[in-house]
């Protein structure tokens, strides 16, 4: 056990890259989210990794994705008008099927916005962002010490699901100091580097990852943009456009077993139930602690994976018994419809939105609670 | 067999390219520098962005990446930083690399960056039909400039040369053994190199331009590119429209990036890092 320091939270997020074995960064400055590239351009070169600050947000995930095809485990860091850019990005590292980390630390939008405040309102553009379907993971921590696990933990998902992670944010985790000791020796997960037989990388059974290789393995391969064949040639056949896109999708929602983690607080007497993650969460934390001491029965579920969305758990383990719900995000309401979704018709449904750059308190969530 | 065909991957033949199109002369150029520098297939990679010449890499059997439009550029960055030891191409179309790309193109050449770019001006955006582009010459008819081009070109050595690119060439497809040449040079320079090759588009270019066969347009390149000893006989009035051919820059005194990351950044951080 090592002792507790006092750490920002972006500096956490760049202390468990680097020891996720992340070796290269490319990055753009952007507030809130700029220490992670200032403490990657001090420390990588130091670990014989590689930097490289870019011309802007779209060359930096396009760097990330070359080096991922490299065969390096990529990050990049940005907010949200950095991640509106890299949308495009995104879909080509989807379609790909190309392992990286994006952080986007939330900001107050849209537009430049509110640079310097939280906001979560860049949880729909996470999951629909880039066009078309695609398969997404994004995680979204909420103390210092998930900081650390989720961010080890989306490198682990890119690298055995070959897709991009997006790791969710807000201004103020990420800007706060905060007590923080190194979690006990967390478990690394490494690219598979055999052989292939042969070149059919995106050829496997639904659910399976794909077998593919990176360049400079002894290979000629061709990796494209374009929807593409097992062998990754381009293709505009409906039936083997149909199978790749199942395929790819696929991966990500036969495996929610091992993607979608959450906690919960209180839950297993609870009456209303808060869904909240990230800055809101915490919030959300106090708020029930008063709550039950007030006698309100009231519990949190916190989504660790929001996307894929918990819903089959929420559904199966929690909508059966629950019959209040409320839904605290900072945004103007984006979560709740798909929370509600999932939640049956004769639940309760309240939800707690802003976007003005002021995170809840405990007590505004009390208020609310005492509505019900 | 010849020596530059264990370069060409024949199984993703044959090209969608139209009869007579210039880029089968820069795929044999492309493939005999590589022969000629005998390079090991799996230790290149050859990029490319969205466009006809996007789809210039599936010809060749190294490891390929066809990527998002006018960004190639990128991706090889990321490339080349995490693998110095390896070749990587980059080929661009002029609507590619000069307006969806230009701020990529710039900055690659800024930092002189090992890649190495062909820059393939064919003054059109052939794929998608016959569209205005940077490099479309003034009083063009296209098809989206129906009454004629009003925006003058870039002038693609020029902007590059400014930005301080360590290489910069010029050649057309009319001239296939000093295209090869070129080429070759371009691939033996360490640093960020280019060479715009000017191609024919008979069929989008010429189409509305009275170009419409292959030899009239391969003529008309002809006579709007001269040699650069022909070119500094010029008056300036003569030299209005016409782009002189060769190598324009050749520096190889500049560092290239990887080179100076391994040499400055990386002893500079572990110095600190036992002083600390």
């Amino acid at each position: 056990m090592s002792k507790s320091q006092v750490l920002q939270g972006n500096a956490i997020v760049a202390k468990a890259a680097l020891d996720a074995g992340c070796d290269f960064f490319a990055g753009y400055p952007i507030t809130p989210s700029s220490e992670i590239a200032q403490i990657m351009s001090q420390r990588m070169p130091q670990m014989n990794r590689y930097f490289i600050q870019m011309e802007d947000e779209i060359a930096s995930l396009g760097a990330c994705i070359g080096a991922s095809l490299a065969g390096r485990k990529a990050m990049t860091a940005t907010s949200g008008p950095g991640f509106s850019l890299m949308q495009e990005h995104l879909g080509s590292a989807c379609i790909g099927e190309i392992p990286l980390v994006i952080v986007n630390v939330m900001r107050g939008g849209p537009a430049t916005g509110m640079p310097t405040k939280p906001s979560q309102a860049d949880v729909m553009q996470a999951r629909w962002g880039t066009h078309g379907d695609h398969p997404i993971i994004a995680l979204t921590p909420a103390t210092s010490e998930e900081l650390y696990t989720e961010t080890i933990r989306a490198f682990n998902l890119s690298e055995k699901y070959y897709n991009p992670v997006i790791l969710l944010l807000d201004e103020v985790l990420a800007k706060a100091h905060e007590d923080f000791t190194v979690p006990d020796k967390s478990e690394i997960y490494l690219r598979k580097k055999e052989r292939i037989k042969d070149l059919n990388m995106f050829d496997r059974k639904i659910g399976d990852n794909p077998h593919r290789v990176d360049f400079f393995r002894g290979y000629s391969i061709h990796m494209d943009g374009l929807e593409h064949d097992a062998h990754g040639w381009p293709t505009i056949d409906p039936a083997t456009v149909d199978k790749m896109q199942t395929l790819r999708m696929q991966k990500i929602y036969h495996n929610l077993d091992d993607i979608v983690k959450f906690n919960t607080m209180e839950m297993e007497d609870a009456d209303i139930m808060i869904f909240a993650f990230g800055i809101s969460a915490r919030a959300a934390m106090s708020a029930v602690e008063i709550a039950r001491r007030q006698g309100i029965k009231a519990g949190l579920f916190q989504p660790l994976t929001l996307w894929p969305f918990p819903k089959v758990v929420l559904r199966e383990k929690f909508f059966t018994r629950i019959k209040k719900l409320l839904t605290v995000e900072l945004n103007m309401g984006q979560i709740k419809y798909e929370i509600e979704r999932v939640a049956r018709d004769d639940v309760e449904k309240k939800s707690l939105n802003r976007a003005n750059g002021v995170p809840f308190t405990p007590f505004e969530i009390l208020a609310k609670l005492k509505e019900f | 067999m010849r020596k530059y065909e264990k370069y060409i991957r024949y199984r993703t033949f044959p090209t969608p390219w139209c009869p007579g199109c210039g880029n089968g002369v820069i795929v044999r150029a492309i493939a005999i520098s590589l022969a000629e520098m005998d390079i090991d297939p799996k230790d290149i990679v050859v990029c490319a962005g969205i466009g006809c010449s996007g789809r210039i890499p599936t010809f060749f059997n190294t490891n390929t990446l066809h990527t998002t439009h006018g960004r190639a550029l990128t991706f090889a960055t990321g490339i080349k930083l995490s693998r110095p030891d390896k070749t990587v191409i980059v080929i661009s179309g002029d609507g590619d690399a000069l307006a969806i790309g230009g701020n990529h193109l710039i900055h690659a050449a800024r930092r002189n960056i090992g890649i190495k770019m062909i820059l393939v001006n064919n003054g059109i955006y052939g794929m998608t039909g016959g569209q205005c582009s940077p490099l479309t010459p003034r009083r063009f008819y296209t098809e989206t400039t129906p009454y004629g081009n009003i925006e003058p070109k870039f002038d693609v050595v020029d902007l590059l040369s400014a930005s301080k690119a360590s290489f910069v060439g010029r050649e057309t497809v009319v001239r296939p053994k000093a295209l090869e040449k070129i080429i070759l040079k371009s691939f033996q320079h360490r640093g960020f190199s280019v060479v715009e090759v000017i191609s024919n588009c008979h069929i989008n270019l010429g189409r509305k331009n009275k170009l419409r066969d292959p030899i009239a347009i391969s003529r008309w390149i002809k006579s709007k590119t001269v040699s650069q000893k022909q070119w500094e006989s010029l008056s300036p009035e003569e030299k209005i429209g016409v782009y002189p051919t060769g190598i324009r820059n050749e520096e190889n005194e500049r560092m290239e990036y990887t080179d100076l990351y391994q040499k400055h950044i990386v002893p500079n951080a572990q110095a600190g890092l036992k002083k600390r």
